[in-house]
């Protein structure tokens, strides 16, 4: 099984998210901000990370950076999901290394189109979710 | 809604887009066409339905009709069909084409534009490949406002999010505050023109690939059968139909046959496609 590591510091969205990962077939991890998030990653790579922009400790752009660094740290597709929707922020997070980008409020059929179109999912587990 | 009103307006929709409209769904009806009703100044539905059993006003039948079509679309819709557009069906046409260096493309009811608008965006992809290539994408529709819409290029947060690849979106759009607004090299790729699919193609000249997805849907069978007759004249001898994922030529016609392992794909019944693989 594929896993997903969801990261945001509001509880509500992680739970969202996760719903919908799991649904689309995922194992999941939460982690409340950056730091976690690294933390997470340390111990055990996931297959794909959504991740907010704004969180306290650190930021979803400075775990980024950081992840891309760790060894093993290019494997993880990592979709920004976040209420910064300017093109700035956007072409920041692509030069960061990141695979995808949602802008906030987000739904199923949203995740779940990223995910197919980065190779996460094949159109038939689209469906059933 | 009484069923005499129903049967009007089942009979006029069938007429006028080939939409079929079963009793479980009158309340439709009641929804979508109230407002209607209210725009054109009649007192209540019913009003507006005794108008129509006169000699209604053509912009009033268009505006009943366009009210009961679904318009649902996004860019790269359902993923797959543009991998195989681009994979399979612009593979075998980069070839075959080489000659003339000239290509056709119609979406047969391309909505608020998202599909021709794709392909647009992917043939762009393609760069030098297709240096000194006349393209030419043509875009019809039934209806009137929805193809102004699509000719304005002008898309929500929402609709650039469903399908599209963030590095299109980076690519080929600006952001004006909540909106986001398709390039001019995009947009002038691409044709609208008013069709009914209901009416003669003919004129329409002749094309390399058609795309008429999630439209036959919501014909009849005698319908479908006529719209799928018309486009496989429209087709080159060696031409692609793309339709949507819920929908099939199998059983209706046999103007078409499916590709193998191409879901969604089909090429005529004597189309030649000596490399391609198609199901017998
Ligand atoms: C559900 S949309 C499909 C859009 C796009 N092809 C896609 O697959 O996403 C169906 C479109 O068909 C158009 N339509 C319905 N009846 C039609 C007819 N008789 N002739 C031409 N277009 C028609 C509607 O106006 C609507 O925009």
């Amino acid at each position: 099984m594929k896993s997903c590591l969801v990261v945001d510091d509001s509880r509500v969205v992680r739970k969202v998210a996760r719903r919908i990962a799991e649904d689309l077939g995922f194992t999941c991890e939460e982690a409340e901000d950056g730091q976690k998030a690294y933390e997470a990653c340390a111990d055990n790579m996931p297959d794909v990370i959504l991740l907010d922009w704004n969180m306290p400790v650190m930021t979803g752009i400075e775990f980024l950076e950081r992840l891309r660094e760790m060894p093993d740290g290019n494997i993880p597709k990592v979709i920004f999901c976040t209420t910064e929707n300017d093109m700035e922020h956007i072409q920041r997070a692509l030069q960061t290394g990141a695979d995808e980008y949602i802008m906030k409020p987000f739904d199923g059929e949203i995740i779940g189109n990223k995910f197919l179109q980065i190779g996460l999912i094949e159109p038939e587990q689209l469906n059933q979710g | 809604m009484r069923i005499t009103d129903f049967d009007l307006y089942k009979e006029l929709l069938a007429q006028k887009s080939g939409l079929v409209i079963t009793p479980d769904k009158s309340y439709l009806l009641d929804s979508r066409l109230t407002p209607v009703a209210k725009k054109w100044g009649y007192a209540s539905l019913e009003a507006m339905t005794m108008a129509l059993r006169g000699v209604p006003d053509r912009k009033l039948v268009q505006d009943v009709v366009e009210a009961m079509t679904t318009n649902e679309t996004s860019f790269f819709r359902d993923t797959k069909p543009f991998d195989i557009f681009k994979d399979v069906v612009m593979k075998h046409m980069l070839d075959a084409r080489q000659g003339q260096k000239s290509l056709k493309i119609w979406c047969a009811a391309c909505s608020s534009g998202q599909e021709p608008y794709s392909l647009a965006m992917l043939l762009k992809e393609m760069g030098a490949q297709l240096n000194g290539w006349r393209i030419d994408i043509l875009a019809t529709d039934l209806s009137e406002d929805i193809l102004d819409q699509a000719k304005r290029g002008i898309y929500s947060q929402f609709e650039v999010q469903r399908g599209m690849p963030i590095q299109m979106l980076v690519k080929y759009f600006k952001q004006d505050s909540e909106r986001w607004l398709l390039n001019d090299d995009i947009k002038r790729m691409v044709r609208f023109q008013p069709l009914n699919l209901l009416e003669p193609m003919t004129s329409l000249g002749r094309f390399d690939i058609v795309f008429c997805r999630n439209v036959l849907i919501y014909f009849n069978e005698d319908n479908k059968r006529k719209v799928l007759k018309g486009i496989s004249e429209r087709l080159e001898s060696d031409g692609f139909l793309f339709m949507g994922g819920a929908e099939t030529v199998l059983g209706i016609t046999d103007a078409f046959k499916p590709m193998q392992g191409q879901r969604g794909l089909y090429i005529t019944k004597g189309g030649k496609h000596d490399v391609l693989g198609a199901a017998e």
